[in-house]
């Protein structure tokens, strides 16, 4: 293996590392939300400093191997997907961060059923499935598996478009928890970013791998690219 | 704690000074990479370390060179025993005029090491280092001067390494290669260094940027920087530095 191979893996096997993170970040994340836990969620809110700190490291691994090697071809785009990779991941934790904010300053009174009628939850697990998809095809650099994300993320638009309505419906039968139903709002909108940051994360496995750019194409010709 | 020191190395060529005042430390089982424009003092500097400036008629050197904490240039040092500690590698390959297993075994047996077996062995271990057994194992007997280019350069680190040196100086390896040797020996520098103290000259940055783990940038006799070479390429700390490496002057 050369030098620049090893570097290459290194630079995966970290990349990995901060992804996972991340993931658990956001599985603690739901948890926190559904059962209101004020630990789980400060947990999550310390945590981010880790994924932080990966972010730095990850940013300077890439430089580094830019300076030192001067990678061409399907290198050139490893290191280049990576760097944008770790972007979108450190933003995905400063969602999650901020849906932990949330269950640390929620009044325990908060109405369960506003969650439900959302459809936040299931939201929520169809946010972490295509993190968690996303990950499994940076893993095994299978471009099939990066793709699915494009039909997953329907799921979390068509929530988020009728979040609206669902709310406010609630809002009128139960002014009283209004601030809550708002907060709930806010959630359902970062989930959406989270949606947003993995279909960026496959975009950037299918410029890797196939050096194909699906940047600004719409969803039916990204899933025709196949 | 160091391999390898200078201090406060001067070095003349006649009345003209070629090295100004140069303090460079450098750490075991690591490659060092010299660098700067033709002329600066990198391959002087380099000759130091096994005395072959002590060839050049009409030298002299001021300050302390040490490996392994003994002053090379004190009275009473064998010079042969320090060229088989201190390898070298250079620009152009030079292998000898005879067989490809006898080019090995050559410095085995001018050190007076008789035993068949023994030197058998060791031969075959040299080549197997450079990733060259397979090419060769069924031509031993053959000339060296039927290898390839890059071949013959790796034949002569084998010779090299034969007589298990400590540190190998490497003067310009790669810069007659093409460049699919050129990335044979280089991937070969960066096996090489979990077991040897290597430094390297070369003239292509990022050559030095691939196989290095520090590099000196010299300038007309005087070692302008020394860091990690992580460092000097990302952020060196003087600009003139910054200036040669980014390609504005040199």
């Amino acid at each position: 293996m050369s030098h620049l191979d090893s570097e290459l893996q290194q630079l995966k096997a970290e990349t990995i590392k901060m992804w996972t993170l991340v993931n658990n970040q956001l599985r603690k994340g739901k948890e926190a939300l559904i059962n209101l836990d004020k630990d789980l969620a400060r947990e999550v809110i310390l945590s981010e400093r880790r994924v932080n700190a990966y972010e730095l490291k990850l940013d300077r691994d890439c430089e580094n191997i830019f300076a030192l090697f001067n990678p061409v071809a399907v290198d050139l785009r490893c290191v280049l997907a990576v760097l944008k990779i770790n972007n979108n991941l450190e933003r995905t934790g400063d969602i999650v961060e901020g849906i932990a904010k949330f269950v640390t300053n929620v009044d325990q009174n908060f109405d369960k059923q506003v969650l439900e009628i959302t459809r936040a939850v299931e939201m929520y697990e169809a946010a972490i499935n295509m993190m968690d998809d996303v990950l499994d095809a940076f893993d095994k650099e299978n471009t099939a598996i990066a793709r699915k994300v494009f039909l997953q993320d329907e799921l979390l638009d068509d929530i988020n478009l009728k979040a609206n309505a669902a709310i406010a419906a609630y809002i009128r039968s139960n002014p009283e928890n209004i601030e809550s139903a708002l907060y709930l709002l806010s959630i359902i909108r970062k989930l959406e970013r989270v949606g947003d940051q993995a279909k960026n994360m496959a975009e950037e496995i299918i410029f890797y791998i196939e050096a194909k750019v699906l940047k600004h194409r719409s969803k039916v010709e990204k899933q025709k690219n196949n | 704690m160091y391999k390898i020191e200078s201090k406060n190395v001067d070095f003349f060529y006649g009345p003209s000074q070629a090295l100004k005042n140069i303090n460079i430390a450098i750490k075991s089982n690591t490659v060092t990479a010299l660098i700067g424009p033709s002329g600066c003092g990198k391959s002087t500097y380099l000759r130091l370390f096994n005395r072959m400036n002590d060839l050049i008629d009409n030298t002299r050197i001021s300050g302390s060179v040490l490996i392994d904490d003994e002053d090379i240039y004190a009275k009473g040092i064998n010079v042969d025993s320090l060229r088989k500690k201190v390898g070298m590698v250079f620009q152009k390959p030079n292998p000898f005029p005879k067989t490809i297993f006898e080019n090995v075994a050559y410095g085995l047996r001018v050190n007076g090491i008789s035993d068949k077996k023994f030197i058998e062995e060791r031969v075959e271990t040299s080549i197997k280092q450079v990733a060259l057994w397979d090419e060769v194992k069924d031509k031993l007997k053959k000339s060296a001067f039927e290898l390839s280019g890059g071949q013959q350069q790796r034949l002569c680190i084998a010779r090299a390494l034969a007589i298990q040196p400590s540190v190998i100086l490497m003067d310009e390896p790669t810069s007659a290669l093409d460049p699919i040797s050129t990335a044979k020996i280089e991937a070969l520098i960066y096996e090489l260094k979990t077991k040897y103290t290597i430094v390297i000259v070369t003239h292509n940055m990022q050559q030095a940027g691939r196989v290095s783990d520090t590099t000196a940038f010299f300038y007309m006799g005087e070692l302008i920087e020394h860091d990690n070479t992580k460092t000097i390429f990302t952020n060196p700390k003087i600009e003139r530095t910054q200036n040669y490496i980014t390609g504005r002057f040199g």
